[in-house]
């Protein structure tokens, strides 16, 4: 009995993958994060509104998403139906660690959301605005500790864009990397850092009940039910997008490519696409085609100096 | 008592015949995942968010939360009677309840973790509903510095717990540490000792050096020891449920690992493991009877198991007051959450009373769910012991290859599984303990990473190592736990060890 039980579980493990499907979509993290909830996402509203009959997502974490993506880039050359998620904070990875496949080794499909960071303190900070923290900054890059997310991460760029505009040697900040935006908020709340840098959304439930004052955020103009100012009206010249994209496998036809980014498009002009972004917080800020391209290079070019003169890229 | 007509008000919402039904699923779901190694609960409530999409918030969060709590119990059967732990936090169970297995105890064993479980479970279950908003606020103010300070104590009570020989058993604690520096520098993103290979970028994964040390270790050790006349695996031996001297042994210990479980869990940077190592530690040294140790003590199974599962809910604390994910099963269960339009946070209790409470009463119902589910089972599992050891262990193999692919696909990973099966091996032939190593793994990165976060907060101080009464604290017993067995030992007084042991109990 025991027997069969368990053969039967072996079957059904070994027998998933090798279903038929229309896309399979590779969330190169592990599940839980940004990019799996984006490609799950898309799963659902691809089926949900019958744009594809069967979509699967698979994980392959590792590494900012390099792992994911030199799996994929190797393994799929000319396959139409394969998809990955990817985003912001891959630009980097692919840059500080050294990574042998890039963006170029993919087709990039689509820009579909994005969040603006936030810069906060805990509200018993004596730090009131975000002029404020410049000045300490200024006098002693050394003393202000900035608690974000990975090393490298869109949370780093963002801090050493906000030194180099303030004229600060950006080798100079006191970076404090931790896993995610989620420990990085339990460092701030006690105290533990001088400041915060994350997604908006990490930090939007504390400052609602008073926990955290948010001084600034990097979009291009202020967010609405945000009482803070934008970086650039604040005399700081950054603006900065964490955002997330598909692209398609290496190597396909034109026709192909067409045939993804008509789905793609389908799936984000959908009411299922639009609700879901709105119950998880997330700006739709797609872009595809050629404007997409040349955003894609220009963050690329940028990230690549920035990380350069942090000192994490030689 | 605010807190109390709100729970009771949460345990009528929950008592609904179909969200009774939302936790059974939870449950044997969680308890199956639990069992698989490799397919964990954070994979399991991935798969199903889709899934429930569309359906009633409070269910699905309730399933949710009952395949947490029915990972962190399934995970100790396979550790107990197969030696293979199926999560990180049950890796300490499979120490002294697998030698209780093949001594013919492992009935005992299953009982000791299922009612330890239970009631850790139910314990930590009250604890967060009252203590939450309490906890939470100490768990704040443990600072890198703090956090390294716990590390050090760590370090100190685990190294002396393990294994005969102190030197042997930090030998395998540094193999472990250097283990541990593979893969990204978190601070600054630099790869570190990974020769190039993609796959080491994120380090060596605790549960795959878990399984190929305790399990393809074992099965190579067996192997080869066949030729030279093998130990015996007794199925069962005397009773299959726990004696009066197993209730004696265990109750103490289940809820000294409830009261250590509980607060590390809901630290922000804590794992469930080292609740479960201290648990260890801490039973090791105050049991009467320490000889048993390393050969199946029922206390070293009743503590850890009660601590992982008080880790479990105190998990709930940063996750249900802060927003805060602790663990990828927690960090799931935000992303559902936030599906349903709940932003966990200081609001959440304000907004949503109804649903904090009712998940929190079907937290209760689950652990009892998950006692009445497994209790009957017991005599079942340690059946699995009766199947003759060459397909016993083939069945192991297949199992921990097959859960190490699932978990992460990569033939580099299964190369890892092998080399360190075959590590596993030379170690328990050459008489060296295989648990530091783990340990180390799972530590190091920890400690590492705090101690280089508070100097470069203090910009290089060293004395803020110091500088908060938390730290200075868990550093002194850290110290006085290294020293004073030493001077007592060089006075000659090594039986005085024994008797203030016994006299603390």
């Amino acid at each position: 009995m025991k027997h069969t039980l368990f053969a039967g579980m072996m079957a059904a493990a070994l027998a998933l993958p090798a279903h038929a499907t229309d896309y399979m979509i590779m969330a190169p993290a592990s599940p839980g994060g940004g990019w799996d909830q984006t490609a799950r996402t898309m799963q659902e509203v691809l089926q949900a509104d019958g744009i594809s009959s069967s979509v699967q997502v698979q994980n392959v974490p590792g590494a900012g998403g390099t792992v994911g993506l030199a799996q994929f880039a190797s393994q799929n050359a000319g396959k139409a139906d394969q998809l990955i998620v990817g985003g912001f904070v891959m630009v980097g990875a692919i840059l500080t660690n050294a990574s042998p496949v890039s963006l170029a080794d993919v087709t990039p499909i689509a820009r579909l959301t994005g969040e603006y960071e936030a810069i906060v303190v805990p509200a018993s900070s004596d730090i009131k605005d975000i002029n404020g923290l410049v000045e300490k900054l200024k006098a002693d890059p050394g003393a202000v500790s900035w608690a974000g997310g990975s090393a490298g991460g869109t949370d780093h760029i963002a801090v050493g864009l906000i030194a180099k505009a303030a004229g600060v040697d950006p080798t100079k900040i006191n970076y404090i990397a931790y896993s995610g935006g989620g420990e990085a908020l339990a460092a701030i709340l006690g105290s533990q850092v001088t400041a915060g840098i994350s997604g908006l959304g990490e930090f939007k439930a504390q400052a609602d009940a008073g926990a955290l004052r948010i001084l600034a955020v990097t979009s291009d103009e202020r967010i609405a039910g945000v009482d803070a100012p934008t970086l650039k009206e604040s005399g700081l010249d950054v603006v900065l997008q964490n955002w997330r994209m598909v692209a398609a496998a290496p190597g396909i036809t034109d026709e192909q490519k067409a045939a993804i980014s008509a789905d793609v498009e389908k799936m984000v002009n959908s009411d299922a696409w639009k609700t879901a972004l709105e119950t998880k917080g997330w700006a739709n800020t797609y872009l595809a085609g050629d404007a997409f391209k040349a955003q894609l290079d220009a963050d690329i070019a940028s990230t690549s100096t920035v990380l350069k003169d942090i000192g994490l890229v030689k | 008592m605010e807190a109390l007509s709100f729970l009771m008000q949460g345990l009528s919402v929950a008592m609904d015949p179909m969200l009774l039904l939302y936790a059974l699923i939870g449950v044997t779901l969680g308890t199956a995942v639990g069992v698989l190694p490799g397919i964990g609960p954070a994979l399991t409530v991935a798969l199903l968010l889709p899934v429930t999409y569309g359906h009633d918030p409070a269910g699905s969060l309730i399933m949710f939360a009952g395949i947490y709590y029915g990972g962190m119990y399934g995970g100790s059967t396979t550790s107990i009677l197969l030696n293979t732990p199926g999560e990180s936090a049950s890796i300490i169970t499979a120490l002294e309840g697998n030698k209780m297995a093949r001594a013919g105890r492992g009935g005992p064993a299953l009982a000791t973790a299922a009612i330890g479980s239970f009631i850790a479970g139910l314990i930590a279950t009250l604890a967060l509903a009252f203590l939450a908003p309490y906890v939470v606020k100490v768990a704040l103010a443990f600072g890198p510095r703090d956090y390294f300070a716990l590390m050090c104590l760590s370090f100190i009570t685990v190294s002396s717990a393990f294994g005969d020989s102190a030197r042997k058993g930090l030998i395998s604690l540094f193999i472990g540490l250097s283990l541990a520096l593979v893969g990204i520098d978190q601070l600054t993103g630099q790869a570190r000792l990974a020769f190039g290979v993609p796959q080491l970028l994120d380090g060596i994964e605790v549960t795959t050096l878990a399984v190929a040390m305790f399990a393809l270790g074992e099965a190579f050790f067996v192997a080869g020891n066949r030729a030279t006349g093998d130990d015996q695996v007794i199925a069962i031996k005397g009773s299959v449920w726990m004696t009066a001297q197993d209730w004696a042994r265990s109750w103490k210990a289940w809820l000294r690992g409830t009261v250590i479980g509980f607060p590390i869990g809901a630290l922000p940077a804590g794992g469930a493991e080292i609740g479960t190592f201290l648990s260890y530690a801490a039973e090791k040294r105050l049991s009467k009877h320490p000889e048993e140790f390393g050969n199946g003590a029922i206390e070293g199974v009743a503590g850890p198991e009660a601590a992982n599962n008080a880790s479990a809910a105190g998990t709930l604390v940063p996750l249900l007051t802060l927003g805060l994910p602790t663990s990828a099963t927690a960090a799931i269960m935000l992303a559902g959450f936030q599906q349903f339009g709940l932003q966990p946070g200081p609001l959440l209790f304000v907004t949503n009373p109804q649903l904090v409470w009712g998940l929190i009463a079907s937290l209760l119902i689950a652990n009892c769910m998950l006692l009445v589910l497994n209790l009957p089972l017991i005599g079942l599992w340690v059946r699995l012991l009766t199947i003759p050891k060459p397909w016993l262990y083939a069945g192991i193999m297949v199992f921990a290859t097959l859960g190490t692919i699932g978990a992460n696909p990569s033939p580099v990973e299964l190369a890892m599984l092998l080399i360190f099966g075959l590590m596993g091996y030379l170690m328990r032939v050459h008489g060296y303990p295989i648990a530091p190593v783990v340990v180390g793994l799972i530590l190091g990165p920890m400690a590492e990473q705090q101690l280089r976060r508070a100097l470069s907060i203090a910009q290089g101080d060293v004395l803020t190592l110091v500088g908060s009464p938390l730290s200075a604290t868990l550093l002194a017993f850290s110290v006085l736990a290294l020293v004073v067995p030493m001077v007592l030992r060089m006075r000659g007084k090594g039986q005085m060890l024994s008797q203030l042991a016994a006299e603390e109990d």
